[in-house]
């Protein structure tokens, strides 16, 4: 690794206006797997000045290619996630009456009583529930089954919608104090991320951003999109459950996962990938170096696209970073404005400093 | 008769030193180097893949040779430490396939060298044991005093016992398939096969080196070497593997269907060469060669099997001549021409 500190120095990221507008938009867009046009749109949009080293897959990633000027650069891989689980219109009962299916992992419980959107025109909906009044004891303890629950968009606007069409949340990003409430942060905080470092990228690296679909499903757009990259090195920027809850009868909560105010979260190791060893003390070493606060995400299950990337063709040295969020896959999740942004400046500051000494195999664990 | 003393004497302190090296998913640079020693003499070209895999070339491509992937795993399941709470203890999940009921009383040696136990909360009447309640004791008296910390890993630690006719490690899974494949490669004097004996990795957290090390190789022909389950126990599940019977000839796990022209070469050489074999349906589990089968355009891949008892405990039991027979068939394999 060089010491390219002074080029990190300069990139000093705030979350004005101008980015709350951008986040705002990303949250609030509607791109349950499968169907990510929306989100899309705004990446392209965000995006023009790449528009001769940008293109869309044959799955749907945007993939954009922004090259350095140091001859000896290394080519990296970052994957962003556009897709958020939701649900998908699956039968129409009649009476404005839809029954549904869920598209990646939705916990049945969050769904009773939401408002949801449903469609490229964002129809509103609710999924409803018998009322109070009229539920038994028995009924009240049981959690209500997705087969059992419909999307209920008023019997007019049950022409609007189609069978097959997508729902997410009908939320809405808030500001709250130091915090940021809001639905799909799970991995629209990625995309932000992703668009603010191309637009901010160092000269000693290859910068192949990957905008990826279909993650909630399976980490299956970044399968093909590190197949056409074929980079050097691969880093997922994600979000990540923080559950942080309050020290319960004298016993600290010792499976947190992550904490929120503990800034960017490194993975060693998830369900879907051992991060790279010497990916991992590059990224720690860094935030130490900058004075960035960091956490590990604690060693357990679930996946990014690094599960993807790392074992694509030959093999590539992969690792995740994330930003740590309460509520994931709910109607509102909440994330604080300090751990976002010291997310993107570690991983500024990391790719500033980055070489191909970086995969020298001596260096393997 | 001294030379086949000296050999299997030989082969015998490879095993143990094989076993008692740790090498968890994603930890294996300890195990890698010991075989990576051990294979240099013996190797036309030796290198390391994106993922770790250790790949040793033996021979190019002759008159009639195929390309052919061996493929081994040095990989052995362990536990990663998720956090260290107040007085020093450690909270841990899995890597790989753990079951609690092996981890209770269980000893571990880490990365670093650090020893512990693992220890187990008090359990309400008629809760079975979980990974979740148990913790590691390294000595430590304090958070401060611990010598592990979050993301350590650490293998299971049990002495090597030599029961005769059987052999007993911890990791045999799959220490003793790369002792297998070691001795095949030393054995393999002429062949006009290509043969890239892969040492993989991270095969216990989901085949993963075996991916990235078929697209490298790009092999015509592709055998695992891996462990099998027997039925040959007390009331063990149903299954036509025993210790004693010669390698197992896969025809089928979970994670693949074994080419059935891979599977008769097997048969047709185990027959040339006298030896006992047996036939290998298993019903759960899985091995490189579904790595292998899947990469590129698809690749003819079938395993060999060397039945073990008590798999994935720190207890797994071989069968001495077992070894030997598959050590015979695995370079007899590779020494002829492949016909498939």
């Amino acid at each position: 690794m060089t010491e390219k500190m002074e080029i990190s120095a300069k990139f000093d990221p705030q979350f004005g206006e101008q980015e709350l507008d951008l986040l705002n938009r990303l949250s609030n867009a509607l791109a349950v797997s499968g169907d990510e046009q929306e989100v899309r749109a705004i990446v392209y949009e965000e995006l023009k000045e790449f528009e001769d080293n940008m293109h869309t897959d044959a799955m749907g990633n945007v993939l954009v290619t922004r090259k350095g000027s140091d001859p000896e650069r290394i080519r990296v891989m970052i994957a962003a996630h556009m897709d958020e689980v939701g649900l998908m219109l699956f039968k129409e009962d009649g009476d404005g009456l839809f029954e549904f299916k869920v598209i990646g992992g939705v916990d049945p419980r969050q769904l009773v009583g939401k408002p949801v959107i449903i469609g490229r025109d964002h129809v509103p909906g609710v999924i409803g529930a018998k009322a109070i009044h009229l539920t038994t004891k028995e009924e009240r303890e049981q959690v209500l089954k997705v087969e059992s629950l419909r999307v209920d968009v008023g019997l007019g606007g049950s022409k609007l919608v189609n069978i097959g069409d997508r729902a997410t949340f009908a939320t809405s990003l808030a500001v709250l104090g130091p915090s940021l409430r809001g639905k799909a942060l799970d991995d629209r905080l990625g995309v932000f991320n992703l668009i603010q470092l191309l637009k901010n990228a160092p000269e000693n690296i290859d910068l192949l951003a990957a905008f990826t679909v279909q993650e909630e499903l399976g980490l299956r757009g970044a399968k093909v999109a590190a197949y056409h990259f074929n980079p050097d090195i691969g880093l997922a920027m994600d979000s990540t459950p923080a559950n942080d809850m309050p020290d319960f009868d004298g016993e600290p909560v010792s499976s947190y996962n992550t904490k929120l105010d503990g800034g960017p979260a490194i993975y060693l190791m998830d369900g879907a990938t051992i991060g790279d060893h010497r990916l991992v003390k590059w990224l720690t070493e860094t935030a130490d170096a900058e004075g960035i606060p960091w956490q590990y995400r604690q060693p357990g299950k679930g996946g990014t696209d690094a599960g993807s990337i790392h074992k694509t063709r030959s093999g590539v040295p992969s690792v995740s970073v994330s930003v740590p969020q309460r509520y994931l896959h709910s109607a509102a999740g909440m994330v604080r404005i300090a751990d976002e942004l010291n997310t993107l400046k570690l991983m500024h500051a990391a790719l500033s400093r980055l070489d191909k000494t970086i995969i020298n195999p001596q260096e393997r664990n | 008769m001294e030379t086949t003393t000296n050999k299997n004497e030989t082969f015998q302190n490879l095993l143990q030193t094989l076993v008692e090296t740790p090498g968890p998913s994603g930890s294996e640079h300890l195990i890698r180097q010991k075989i990576e020693q051990e294979v240099r003499e013996f190797a036309d070209e030796i290198y390391t893949d994106a993922l770790g895999n250790l790949i040793v070339r033996k021979d190019s491509k002759g008159e009639g040779g195929k390309r052919v992937m061996v493929s081994a795993h040095v990989d052995e399941i362990g536990l990663m430490v998720t956090h260290i709470d107040d007085n020093g203890f450690a909270r841990f999940i899995m890597i790989g396939g753990v079951s609690p009921y092996t981890c209770l009383g269980g000893r571990v040696l880490f990365m670093n060298g650090t020893q512990g136990v693992i220890g187990l909360e008090r359990l309400d009447k008629d809760e079975k044991p979980s990974l979740e309640k148990m913790f590691i004791d390294t000595g430590a008296t304090s958070k401060e005093d611990c010598k592990i910390s979050v993301g350590d890993v650490c293998g299971f630690e049990r002495p090597f016992l030599d029961l005769g006719k059987r052999l007993v490690a911890k990791s045999m899974d799959d220490r003793v398939a790369v002792a297998v494949a070691i001795e095949a490669l030393k054995r393999i004097e002429i062949t006009p096969n290509e043969i890239f004996f892969v040492f993989s990795v991270q095969e216990e957290v989901g085949i993963r080196g075996a991916i990235t090390a078929a697209y490298g190789v790009d092999p015509e022909v592709g055998i695992a070497v891996d462990v099998t389950r027997t039925g040959d126990t007390p009331k063990s599940n149903k299954m036509e593997v025993a210790l004693g019977k010669g390698p197992a000839i896969k025809v089928r796990d979970s994670s693949f269907i074994a080419d059935p022209k891979v599977v008769n070469w097997m048969v047709r050489e185990a027959k040339e060469q006298g030896m006992p074999y047996q036939m290998e349906v298993l019903e759960a589990g899985g091995t490189d060669g579904a790595a292998i089968q899947r990469t590129r355009a698809g690749v003819p891949a079938g395993c060999l099997s060397i039945p073990c008892r008590y798999i994935h405990s720190p207890s797994e039991m071989v069968d001495r001549e077992d070894l030997e027979h598959s050590v015979s068939l695995l370079s007899a394999l590779l020494s002829k021409g492949i016909q498939l």
